[in-house]
């Protein structure tokens, strides 16, 4: 296909509407019902270095549930959750039909209702009616080239998500803050966040940046390495100093606090250096879908 | 259920017999009842209650997905039900030094569930009734039938706290 220079219309690539309200039900219920291969992989890497008796114990309970719920396709947590989506809109892509953000809602009312998950949204912090269908969708778009378009979907229990925390720390206090921060932050949670965690950090951006890329960073494979080599040591280093908190699998003590450490850099300000820190929970859900 | 003196902070304890839900806004709820003095949905003496709002039941299952939700968001309301009775929760994470202390002057234990495990708790669920605040739909109140339902006691009789302990223990 020759490039299209002058962004004529009849060059856009056509996606119905409909057609990402189908894709969206089905990312949500199998988000919900299949734990991720990465995640499973994790969770018996952690069974085999569990020091704890009780650890282990709880690892096995948690691969059993996962084989259960993926059988039966019911959730493995009744917290299924905030509906977030990454999406990723190709500059040549056209929805027609609908528009998407509705056409996302209509896929989470239908996943939710359909897949048996739970309604877990009110109206507002101080409304607190159930919407009743799961919506809204909490949605984040980043425009890239091509004809593509690509929903990633995280769903994200509350338990974890109010565990989570952002410091607008100093320059001058530095990367030793930051990872004071993270640790602290993960051992403050203890085991409300439910443990063995996945463990998303943003850092630099302006305030909101840092949140945003700490919650995207749980959307990354488990465990696999941030590209650059520092970030990747630092991942490493941080989650050594997290497993050596003795928090352990569900809070009773162990050697495996989290499964993963994945740190996310953005530019910044010269006055600035923000971090936060978004922890998930074991029940880690995430899963993708391209257009 | 009625036997708690023995369990020891960490003993892996099977739950059988009846277990109450109550989570956020049934316990919003049961406060403002017992403030106006209206009958609560279930008389707490003796009984065990479990933080949980389970996922809707697919045909042929009791109940839906139903791990535990976390305990410390009920905190401001346990000591309430600690007073009239109450012998036992079930929940995940931390309790409050004021639950604690309602605790050992009251005597009831704290298990802890493992919340990813909801797909296998709601397989020990053999019986479910709404009896309160049905409205609520998954926060209503519900009395649950259980059978070998597995637990952790977390916070005993004596002031054993597995979260302490086992952080203490573990940590490097």
């Amino acid at each position: 296909m020759i490039p299209c220079a002058g962004g004529g219309g009849e060059e856009l690539r056509d996606i119905r509407s409909s057609s990402i309200v189908e894709a969206v039900r089905n990312l949500c219920i199998e988000a919900n019902t299949r734990l991720p291969q990465d995640h499973l992989s994790a969770l018996r890497r952690a069974l085999d270095d569990e020091e704890s008796e009780l650890g282990r114990e709880v690892i096995e309970r948690l691969l059993e549930n996962a084989e259960v719920a993926r059988e039966r396709c019911i959730a493995f947590c009744q917290d299924t959750g905030y509906a977030v989506f990454f999406v990723e809109l190709g500059s040549e892509v056209n929805v027609s039909g609908g528009e998407i953000g509705a056409a996302i809602d209509e896929g989470v009312r239908r996943g939710y209702e359909e897949g048996f998950l739970r309604k877990s949204i009110v109206r507002s912090p101080v409304d607190r009616t159930n919407t009743g269908d799961n919506t809204p969708a909490v949605v984040y778009y980043e425009p890239v080239p091509g004809e593509g378009l690509k929903l990633t979907m995280l769903v994200k229990g509350a338990g974890c998500d109010n565990m989570s925390a952002l410091k607008m720390l100093t320059p001058a206090e530095g990367l030793p803050a930051m990872k004071e921060f993270v640790v602290e932050t993960v051992e403050k949670a203890g085991p409300n966040a439910s443990p063995p965690l996945t463990v998303g950090v943003g850092m630099g951006g302006p305030f909101e940046r840092a949140a945003l890329l700490a919650k995207k960073a749980l959307t990354r494979p488990s465990g696999e390495p941030n590209p650059d080599p520092e970030l990747a040591d630092l991942e490493r280093e941080l989650l050594d100093c997290i497993n050596a908190t003795g928090i352990g699998p569900a809070g009773y003590g162990g050697t495996q606090t989290a499964l993963a450490v994945h740190v996310e850099s953005f530019p910044t300000h010269i006055a600035a250096f923000p971090v936060a820190v978004n922890l998930d929970c074991h029940s880690h859900r995430t899963a993708s879908a391209e257009l | 259920m009625e036997d708690i003196e023995p369990l020891r902070t960490g003993d892996v304890v099977r739950l059988g017999g009846v277990l109450y839900t109550a989570r956020d806004a049934a316990h919003a709820r049961m406060k403002e009842a017992i403030e106006t003095g209206d009958p609560l949905p279930f008389e707490p003496d003796g009984q065990v209650v479990y933080f949980t709002g389970p996922a809707p039941a697919r045909p042929g299952q009791a109940l839906g997905p139903a791990g535990p939700t976390t305990a410390s968001r009920m905190d401001p309301h346990s000591p309430m039900l600690v007073e009239r009775g109450l012998r036992g929760m079930v929940g995940k994470g931390s309790r409050s030094e004021r639950v604690l202390e309602a605790m050992r002057q009251h005597g009831y234990v704290y298990f802890g569930a493992v919340e990813g495990t909801a797909a296998l708790l709601a397989d020990c669920v053999k019986e479910v009734e709404v009896i309160g605040y049905e409205d609520l739909g998954a926060e209503a109140v519900r009395r649950l039938i259980v059978e070998d339902f597995p637990v952790v006691v977390v916070n005993d009789l004596h002031g054993g706290d597995l979260y302490r302990e086992g952080r203490e223990r573990w940590r490097r």
